[in-house]
């Protein structure tokens, strides 16, 4: 029961959140596009355990819990340099040249 | 000892090294809290992390001579000699970087009390990475260790580069981390479990090896772990991040980082996907062969050790992507072998440019290590040994591990990746052997160049034994051969017998 399109909306998700990192500047916005990335992943579970159990829902909690993780991290790390630098425009952050 | 995981008291006991690990960080967690106003306790912390991981290592031997064996039904964490062999080159390296660690904190005026439980905490994470046998139980290994490394890499929140290096690998790892994710998602779709070796049985069972779906979660998969382990077109983020960490975190990522994350690509390869192999060793194949080239071509052209070590440990990455692209166990085997001699050797490069660097590694340069040998034999030596090694020059143990992964390659009918390895070992000899020259026949650019340059006895002790066995096991292999070919037996096939599940993907 609207497997297919449940599917389809987290590829959309999926793929704006790439989208999202891969054209925009700014730290704290990479981190959303990264956020959403993951819930179109957790969408993606919760539409699969129609079909193959609770176990899909079980890895939601999981995910969440390690998003909530990350986004400690994520924004201290973010916190650190900006007390640094004064910007989140990664284009602006670039002592380390690749 | 066979171990049935279903039951409480067998499934601590398979998991005992990592629960150890998981109560003494914690424990040394209270007791850096309770304690951190001196550098003493941080140092005091740094020892007791030591017995930490000696406890765990001991689980592991323990497990792996009482020959622990899975009975029953197959379950979400491995037994197998796979593990036990990737947990000790693990449990080496965190200990390595302990050591390190300790004197470097202390000079560089970092004093953070959490630095030491992190690294236990990384160490654990990675052992779930080299242990788990269900898709899940990997992306929390994986979630474990890397969280605890972006704080690592950022944990001198004085120094802008570092802080820089902690943004760069958080944004670009929890990316990855998403399309990870997004593969067991797409894989567990397909198949309808996360079990490994359920995986590999549903695939042969229901006939969807050509599924779209799969293939899909499959190459997810490969994007994320390709970041992970850092090849190429996935290595990016490598060289700022390892040039902007702190030192000691730098070697404990470009060895022990990698090597969890790769025995995580090699068990999920040739334990769910080995049915795959005709499918997915073409994309190892480019991966390696670009890895390999690219990594190699711009360690060339850098004038920095550090900046140079990091694209060495790009081209590494292909080497060991090379010993994956048979799916053999012939490549398992010397997958084994070379990922403990690489971690040995990486921590020993680095090991010399912190005692060189003195709150500048960054800078230095192979000019900056002319005539180290006058002044500092030890230091010369472990560095002359560990550059060969990384080239893979006979006599080292780097060269049994490229031999064997060449052997592995050419076994299989993979000669054209053989002959791209040695093609660009050949190129690395181009920015390994200047260092080589440069502190042997170099003049001292002035009288008190090396002046401040010095480690601790402990650490001096350990770059002796970090020679000594590289030099040994060059020499004589056998007896590690014998026990990488039995840890390559985990994935003696048939792993379990095929359960047909009646399911029907959508």
């Amino acid at each position: 029961m609207l497997l297919g399109p449940a599917l389809a909306v987290s590829a959309i998700l999926f793929s704006l959140g790439v989208v999202g990192v891969l054209l925009r500047r700014n730290a704290i916005i990479i981190f959303m596009c990264v956020e959403l990335m993951l819930n179109a992943v957790n969408l993606t579970f919760v539409a699969l355990s129609q079909q193959l159990g609770l176990d899909g829902q079980v890895f939601v909690f999981f995910v969440m819990t390690v998003a909530a993780a990350e986004a400690a991290v994520g924004l201290a790390i973010i916190i650190a340099l900006y007390r640094h630098r004064d910007t989140l425009n990664l284009q602006h952050i670039n002592l380390l040249r690749g | 000892m066979p171990l049935d995981l279903e039951h409480g008291r067998d499934l601590t006991l398979a998991l005992l090294p990592e629960l150890l690990l998981t109560a003494w960080a914690a424990a040394l967690l209270l007791y850096a809290a309770w304690r951190h106003r001196d550098s003493s306790a941080q140092r005091r912390a740094g020892w007791l992390s030591l017995f930490g991981i000696a406890a765990s290592a001991g689980a592991v031997l323990w497990l792996w001579i009482g020959g622990a064996r899975l009975e029953g039904p197959a379950t979400s964490v491995a037994v197998d000699a796979f593990r036990w062999a990737v947990d000790l080159i693990i449990l080496v390296g965190a200990a390595l970087t302990v050591l390190l660690s300790v004197h470097y904190l202390d000079r560089e005026g970092i004093r953070v009390p959490e630095y030491h439980p992190l690294v236990l905490f990384a160490a654990v994470g990675m052992m779930l990475l080299a242990g788990g046998a269900d898709l899940f139980v990997l992306f929390l290994g994986l979630e474990l260790m890397s969280v605890s490394v972006y704080v690592l890499a950022g944990i001198n929140r004085r120094n802008p580069a570092s802080a820089e290096a902690a943004l760069k690998y958080f944004l670009l790892g929890a990316f990855a981390s998403a399309f990870l994710l997004y593969g067991i998602a797409l894989t567990y779709g397909a198949t309808g479990t996360t079990k490994l070796s359920r995986i590999g049985a549903q695939i042969s069972a229901l006939g969807i090896e050509s599924h779209p779906m799969l293939a899909a979660g499959l190459a997810l998969l490969f994007v994320g772990f390709g970041f992970k382990v850092a090849a190429v077109p996935f290595h990016m983020w490598t060289p700022d991040v390892y040039d902007g960490a702190p030192t000691p975190v730098t070697a404990f990522m470009a060895a022990s980082v990698k090597a969890a994350a790769f025995a995580a690509l090699v068990r999920l390869l040739l334990e769910a996907f080995a049915a795959l192999q005709p499918g997915w060793d073409g994309v190892v194949w480019g991966l390696a062969a670009i890895t390999m080239v690219v990594g190699n071509l711009i360690a060339l052209a850098q004038r920095a050790v550090k900046r140079m070590l990091a694209y060495s440990s790009i081209a590494h990455a292909g080497y060991l992507l090379t010993a994956l692209v048979s799916g053999s166990l012939a490549g398992a085997a010397a997958f084994l072998f070379y990922l403990l001699f690489y971690t040995l050797m990486t921590v020993g490069a680095f090991a010399v440019l912190i005692a060189k660097g003195r709150s500048g590694e960054r800078d230095v340069t192979s000019d900056d290590l002319s005539g180290l040998a006058e002044s500092h034999p030890l230091l010369a030596l472990t560095m002359t040994v560990c550059m060969l090694s990384l080239l893979g020059f006979p006599g080292t143990a780097g060269f049994i591990g490229k031999w064997y992964i060449l052997t592995s390659a050419t076994g299989a009918g993979y000669a054209g990746l053989a002959v791209v390895l040695v093609l660009t070992t050949v190129v690395s000899a181009g920015y390994y052997l200047p260092i080589v020259m440069a502190m042997y026949m170099k003049p001292r650019l002035h009288e008190m160049a090396h002046a401040d340059v010095g480690l601790p006895r402990v650490v001096r002790g350990m770059l002796v034994a970090l020679v000594v066995a590289l030099l040994f096991y060059g020499i004589w292999p056998n007896q590690l051969l014998t026990l990488a070919r039995e840890g390559s037996h985990a994935f003696l096939p048939p792993h379990v017998t095929p359960v047909a599940v009646p399911f029907s993907p959508n």
